[in-house]
């Protein structure tokens, strides 16, 4: 099991910050979840530990910087689901899951019998015989992402990176799609951070959560201690209702403002 | 098992196959097909013979074995290596930029090229028959290097992710430059617009075996170079970012496959002049027939592009002759129905 942990870790847009310098460790293991209003530097900071932008400060994963590897050494650590992956056409799903294997072919070389077992066995633990042999394009959203998670668990990073990784679904395949990841996660021991927009998923899959706001760590801690009406109201500008249920779970209920 | 991520590939092989065989056919017909010499059934007969350990009477005589192997075989071997050149720079282009539209004039070295041909011709092409090397495909070479240069820097200045479109930006203005600069040379000296338009349009017909031996290096290197990368194409297929979280270092793959494509397509622009349609109508039809995997595209492209450029090249020397009807021509008019042709038998199946 890995950790992963930031010191100092900001990113900025021509000039303009998108995360302020960020401090933090991700326990082996742990699912921390962020979570903020949009554009409160949620994706900057994923992209980031992604090495899809650029950063300052340092990003340590089992204590040793990220910057000091290689992006190939990086891609083996950590495995990166976009907010809108992109599947291209023609591709098979089992091709589009072999791109997982990236990491460890070498620059000018090809897959190995062993990335292609790897590959097989993804597809015969996350039941996708199916998805297989057709072509991307015929697969519905929640067929996507299963591929998607897929090519990232082929990846065989200790370190996953979710971002908004069920905004396109339904509540079933939400359902799913979040499963599917705890159980791998409990399975490999994978530590994983994720961006989310719904805050009820949030908080019962997440050990932590982490709310965001302006690019600033505005609260954290487990789900009942960011997950509370007036922090909401403020960060968020709405209006809430927070349930806990009798198993802990943290429900959040906008409030219907509008009077008619 | 794992038949499911590799059926494409096996697929990928008997293509390959099918297209050598295709190629192998292609170089045959083009050395058997002419104006003048033999008949053509004695060609592949009198080609049995010069192997080793056979001994066949093909009737040939001396003189029709220089045209064939004079006049002919460099022209066919010209265009295989044209024809191949221009459809992998082709598809590799399309690969590094996700654009299926571009083709390998893209950034500028159909332009560039244009310019340093007409360059040369206008400042003295008579005067310079006697020079020990012929300044045109060289300055055509290195009008094209030039501009791709230049739209590279100029495409690149600007930060961040939107390089390629910039690049592509950048080359459309490369290109509309270069085009205005040699425009305006040409109403300067209208007297060779007749031979910068026959360059420009494209020619084989004086194909020499110094012609082959000038571009085999860089259609070499650059074939390699591009093969090298099939690859990772396929994985850039996912966008930069992805590709770059997934470890592929995407500007450097992106720089080493236009330098490769540019140097190739730079090198047979200068002995051929400007053959159109080719860069991006022979890897479209391919995809449409053996599927979008560049691992395949590439290879077949390479094989399929010089079976066509010379098998296109056949009607040119053989109609209107002596005049030669230009091979541009002949491959937009063979190259735009076929295309269509593909594309309505590919929408009926599916």
């Amino acid at each position: 099991m890995t950790s992963l942990a930031f010191d100092q870790v900001s990113v900025a847009y021509s000039g303009r910050q998108a995360v302020a310098p960020f401090n933090d460790t991700v326990k082996p293991g742990e699912w921390l979840c962020i979570i903020g209003p949009n554009g409160a530097g949620k994706s900057s900071l994923l992209r980031s530990i992604a090495g899809v932008v650029p950063h300052t400060g340092r990003i340590l994963v089992d204590g040793s910087p990220l910057s000091a590897r290689s992006s190939r050494r990086r891609a083996q650590l950590i495995a990166y689901v976009p907010q809108s992956p992109v599947l291209p056409s023609g591709m098979t799903g089992a091709e589009y899951v072999l791109l997982g294997r990236n990491p460890f072919v070498t620059h000018f070389g090809s897959e190995s019998v062993l990335d292609y077992s790897m590959v097989q066995d993804v597809i015969d633990r996350l039941d996708l015989h199916e998805l297989a042999t057709r072509d991307v394009d015929t697969l519905s959203g929640g067929e996507r992402q299963r591929l998607v998670i897929a090519r990232a668990i082929a990846q065989e990073a200790p370190i996953l990176l979710l971002d908004e990784p069920t905004s396109a679904l339904d509540i079933g395949h939400q359902q799913q799609a979040l499963e599917l990841v705890d159980k791998l996660r409990k399975e490999h021991g994978l530590t994983v951070v994720s961006a989310m927009h719904d805050l009820t998923l949030a908080g019962i899959y997440s050990d932590r959560l982490i709310l965001m706001h302006a690019g600033h760590v505005v609260a954290q801690g487990v789900a009942e201690e960011v997950l509370r009406p007036e922090t909401l109201g403020e960060f968020y500008g709405v209006s809430v209702r927070v349930h806990r249920e009798s198993d802990g779970t943290i429900i959040v209920v906008p409030n219907r403002t509008s009077v008619f | 098992m794992n038949s499911t991520a590799t059926s494409h590939e096996n697929a990928g092989k008997w293509w390959i196959a099918l297209a050598s065989l295709l190629l192998v056919c292609s170089l045959l017909v083009g050395v058997m097909i002419g104006p003048a010499g033999p008949a053509w059934w004695r060609v592949p007969l009198e080609l049995i013979n010069r192997l080793p350990f056979f001994s066949i009477h093909s009737g040939l005589t001396d003189t029709d074995w220089s045209i064939v192997w004079q006049i002919r075989a460099p022209r066919v071997v010209l265009a295989a290596l044209v024809g191949s050149t221009l459809s992998i720079a082709g598809a590799s282009y399309q690969g590094v930029f996700r654009n299926p539209l571009v083709d390998p004039y893209l950034l500028g070295v159909a332009a560039g090229a244009g310019l340093g041909a007409t360059i040369v011709i206008t400042v003295n092409r008579s005067g310079t028959s006697t020079w020990w090397i012929d300044p045109l495909p060289l300055a055509a070479f290195i009008g094209g290097l030039i501009a791709v240069l230049a739209t590279y820097l100029v495409g690149t200045t600007g930060k961040g992710e939107r390089s390629s479109t910039s690049l592509v930006l950048s080359g459309v203005a490369v290109t509309s430059l270069a085009t205005a600069a040699q425009t305006f040379l040409l109403q300067r000296n209208s007297d060779v617009v007749r031979q910068v338009y026959s360059w420009i349009l494209g020619r084989l017909s004086s194909a020499t075996w110094g012609d082959v031996r000038l571009v085999i290096p860089y259609v070499v290197l650059s074939t390699i170079a591009l093969l090298l990368h099939r690859r990772l194409l396929d994985v850039l297929r996912v966008g930069d970012d992805e590709a770059s979280a997934l470890g592929v270092n995407v500007s450097r793959v992106r720089l080493v496959v236009v330098i490769a494509a540019t140097l190739g397509t730079a090198s047979v622009v200068a002995v051929s002049g400007l053959i159109g349609f080719v860069g991006i109508i022979v890897p479209h039809a391919v995809r449409l027939i053996v599927g979008t995997s560049y691992r395949v595209v590439l290879p077949v492209s390479l094989l399929f592009g010089a079976a066509f450029l010379i098998l296109a090249d056949i009607p040119g020397r053989v109609l209107d002759n002596p005049a030669e009807t230009p091979i541009g021509v002949v491959t937009a008019f063979l190259g735009a129905p076929f295309f269509l042709l593909i594309l309505r038998a590919r929408k009926t199946a599916q």
